[in-house]
C-alpha cells in the first residue's frame, strides 16, 4: 500500500517537474537536437568498426565481422609506428611546454617596468593568433636549406643548413618548439594571473626576513603556483594520445612521414583517402578508448588532490 | 647600536647588488625573448615588401631592400583568396550566431536550480568532452543528413561545444544572484523572460568571451574544409592559404615564361604576402579585444 503511494507521489512530482522545467527544457532544444544529429548519431555509427561497411548496404545492412579491423590493425607493420610517434610528439610537447609558461610567468610577475612588462605580453602573446595553416607555412619558409632565413642567419656563422623538412629525425624537434615559441606566451596568461592574486604583505615580510628577489620567486611565486601547475599538468597527461591533427598534417611529406605519422592523420589518410571506412574507424575507435581511459583516470587524481574536475 | 647599523646597510647593499643582478638577467632574458618572438613576424612583413632576389639571396636582414609591392598586386587580382576571405567572414559571423544561440540558453537551463532532470542533461552534455564517434562515423553522418560540400556544414553541426557550455553555466551561477530570480518571479516572470530580460542583458562579458573564440575558432579552422568541402567557391581563406603556402599553387601570371628561379623567387615573395594579407587583421583586432581573451582564460580556468 505504501509503496503504491510512493510510487504515485513519484509520478506526480515526475509530471510536475517535467511541466515546471517544460521552458528551459525548450531553450535546450536545439543544442539536443544538434548533438542527438551530429554527435551521438556518429557514437552509434562507431559499430561499423565491427563491420564491414559498404554504403550501398549501410550502417545497419552490413555484415558484423567482429574484431576484424582491430586485428588488422594491430598486426599492421603502421601499428608500432603511429604509436610511437604519437607518443613521443605528445610527451616531448608536454615536457616543453608545460614549464616554459610558468618561467614566463614568474619572469613577468617580476617586472617592475610597467609599460616594459606590458609590451613584453603582448609581444609574447600575439604568435598565438597566427593560424596553424600560417604557422606551418612560415616554419617551411624558414627552414628551406636554399632561400629561409635560418639558412642565412645560421650561414653568417660559417655553417650550412640540412634541409630539415626532409629529416625524419628533425621532425619532433621542429614540431615541438615551433608549438612553443606559438603558445609559450598565451599559456603564461593564467599562472600571470594566479600570480598576482598572491598577498603583497607575503613579499613585505619576506623583504623584511632579507629574502632577495631569487628567495621570493623561490619561496613565494613557485609554491602559489603549485596547485594550478599540478591540476594544469594532470589534465595534459590526459591528452596525451590525442595529438592535434591540423599542424602535423600540414608539415607532414614522404621524406618526414616515418616520425611524422600519428594516429590523427593515419586515421584521416585510411578513412578519407584510401576509403576503408571499416579500419578507419576501428583505429579511431581504439584511439579513441585510449582517451577516456586516461582522461577518466587523470580526472579522477585530479578529483582526489583538489576537488577540481571536469565534472 | 652603531656596528649594527653598518651590518643592516651592509645587508641591504649585499641585497640591493643580488636584486640587481637579477634584474639584469631577467630583463636580458625577456628581451631575447621579445627579439625571437617579433623578428620572425617582422621579417614576414620586410620580406613581402622587398626585392625577391635580395630575400632569397639573404641580403635580408633588418631592412627591406628594394621596396615594391607586387607581390601584393598579385594578390589583389587573385579572385580565389578574396572569395575565400568572403567565405571566411560569412562562416565566422554565422557560426558565431548559431554557437551563441544554441550554447548559452543551454548553459542557462542547466545553471537553473529547479532544472528537472539536471544530473542527466548535465552528462547528456559532457559525455562528448570523453568520447566522440571519431572521423568517418561524424563524416557518414554529416553525408546521411546531406550536409556535405554546403556552407552549413561549416556552422552547424559541430556549434554545440560543451566547453562554452560549461564556462556559461560557471558564469551564471556565479553573477546572477538567486534574489533576482526570486524577485523576476514575483513579478510575474517565467523562466524565458527572465533569461531574456534579465540574464542576457547582465551576462555581455561571457557573450564576448565566447563570441570570440568562437570567431577565432572559425578563422583559423581547415580541418572540417578539408574534409567535409570539396566545391572551390567555398572553400574558407585557410584552405586557400594551404594550397599557396603548403601546396605550392602557382597563383602569379607573371611565372609563365619566366627562368624557373625568378619563378621560385616570386612564389616566395607571394607567400610572404599572403601571410601579410590574411594575419594582419585578427593581428590589428587584436589589441582591442585583448580584454576579453584574458576574461575568457579566467572564465575558462573557474570550476564547474
Amino acid at each position: 500500500m505504501k509503496t503504491k503511494e510512493a510510487h504515485i507521489d513519484r509520478k506526480k512530482n515526475f509530471r510536475i517537474g517535467v511541466r515546471r522545467s517544460m521552458p528551459l527544457y525548450l531553450l535546450m532544444l536545439p543544442s539536443i537536437i544538434i548533438f542527438l544529429l551530429f554527435t551521438y548519431y556518429p557514437m552509434y555509427g562507431v559499430v561499423i568498426a565491427f563491420k564491414d561497411y559498404s554504403p550501398a548496404l549501410g550502417i545497419m545492412g552490413s555484415p558484423w565481422v567482429g574484431l576484424k579491423h582491430f586485428k588488422q590493425f594491430f598486426n599492421s607493420y603502421q601499428f608500432w609506428p603511429t604509436i610511437r610517434n604519437t607518443l613521443v610528439i605528445s610527451l616531448y610537447t608536454i615536457l616543453v611546454t608545460f614549464p616554459l609558461p610558468i618561467v614566463l610567468a614568474l619572469l613577468c610577475n617580476q617586472m617592475r617596468a610597467v609599460k616594459f612588462k606590458k609590451f613584453f605580453q603582448v609581444a609574447t602573446y600575439l604568435p598565438h593568433f597566427i593560424s596553424t595553416v600560417v604557422m606551418c607555412g612560415m616554419i617551411i619558409l624558414f627552414l628551406s636549406p636554399s632561400t629561409g632565413i635560418i639558412a642565412k642567419i645560421v650561414g653568417l656563422f660559417g655553417f650550412t643548413l640540412p634541409n630539415l623538412m626532409g629529416e625524419a629525425s628533425a621532425f619532433p624537434h621542429i614540431y615541438v618548439w615551433t608549438e612553443a615559441w606559438q603558445h609559450v606566451g598565451w599559456d603564461s596568461i593564467l599562472y600571470i594571473a594566479t600570480l598576482s592574486a598572491v598577498d603583497p604583505t607575503l613579499y613585505e615580510a619576506a623583504i623584511m626576513d632579507g629574502a632577495n628577489k631569487w628567495h621570493r620567486v623561490l619561496h613565494i611565486d613557485v609554491p602559489a603556483l603549485l596547485p594550478t601547475a599540478t591540476i594544469m599538468f594532470i589534465m595534459r597527461m590526459g591528452s596525451v594520445m590525442s595529438v592535434g591533427f591540423e599542424k602535423v598534417y600540414l608539415l607532414q611529406n614522404t621524406l618526414n612521414s616515418s616520425t611524422s605519422e600519428i594516429l590523427s592523420t593515419y586515421v584521416y589518410k585510411m578513412g578519407l583517402i584510401s576509403n576503408q571506412y571499416s579500419l578507419s574507424s576501428a583505429i579511431g575507435l581504439f584511439n579513441n578508448a585510449i582517451n577516456l581511459i586516461l582522461l577518466v583516470t587523470v580526472n579522477q587524481i585530479a578529483k582526489k588532490l583538489s576537488d577540481t574536475s571536469l565534472i | 647600536m652603531g656596528k649594527e647599523v653598518s651590518v643592516t646597510s651592509a645587508k641591504k647593499i649585499k641585497k640591493s647588488r643580488d636584486d640587481k643582478i637579477f634584474d639584469f638577467i631577467m630583463y636580458t632574458i625577456a628581451i631575447l625573448l621579445i627579439i625571437i618572438t617579433l623578428y620572425p613576424m617582422y621579417f614576414i612583413v620586410i620580406a613581402s615588401i622587398s626585392d625577391p632576389t635580395a630575400v632569397s639571396n639573404g641580403e635580408l636582414l633588418f631592412l627591406p631592400t628594394g621596396i615594391n609591392l607586387k607581390a601584393y598586386k598579385e594578390l589583389l587580382g587573385y579572385a580565389k583568396l578574396w572569395i575565400g576571405y568572403r567565405n571566411t567572414i560569412l562562416y565566422a559571423i554565422l557560426g558565431t550566431v548559431i554557437v551563441l544561440v544554441v550554447n548559452i540558453p543551454a548553459s542557462y537551463a542547466l545553471s537553473r536550480k529547479k532544472l528537472y532532470g539536471k544530473k542527466l542533461f548535465t552528462f547528456f552534455y559532457l559525455i562528448p568532452m570523453f568520447f566522440t564517434g571519431g572521423l568517418i562515423p561524424t563524416y557518414l553522418a554529416v553525408k546521411n543528413f546531406n550536409l556535405l560540400d554546403t556552407i552549413w556544414v561549416m556552422v552547424l553541426p559541430f556549434s554545440v561545444v560543451p566547453y562554452y557550455i560549461i564556462v556559461g553555466r560557471t558564469f551564471f551561477n556565479n553573477s546572477i544572484p538567486e534574489e533576482l530570480w526570486e524577485a523576476a518571479q514575483l513579478d510575474g516572470c517565467g523562466y524565458i523572460g527572465f533569461f531574456f530580460r534579465v540574464v542576457l542583458p547582465l551576462s555581455k562579458a561571457v557573450l564576448a568571451v565566447i563570441a570570440l573564440w568562437a570567431a577565432v575558432g572559425q578563422w583559423n579552422s581547415y580541418f572540417n574544409a578539408l574534409i567535409y568541402l570539396r566545391s572551390e567557391e567555398l572553400q574558407p581563406l585557410q584552405i586557400v592559404l594551404r594550397n599557396i603556402l603548403i601546396s605550392n599553387q602557382t597563383i602569379s601570371s607573371m611565372t609563365t615564361g619566366a627562368a624557373a628561379v625568378e619563378a621560385k623567387q616570386m612564389a616566395d615573395l607571394i607567400k610572404y604576402a599572403v601571410i601579410v594579407v590574411s594575419s594582419a587583421p585578427i593581428m590589428c583586432l587584436y589589441p582591442f579585444v585583448q580584454k576579453y581573451f584574458n576574461q575568457g582564460v579566467m572564465l575558462g580556468s573557474l570550476k564547474g
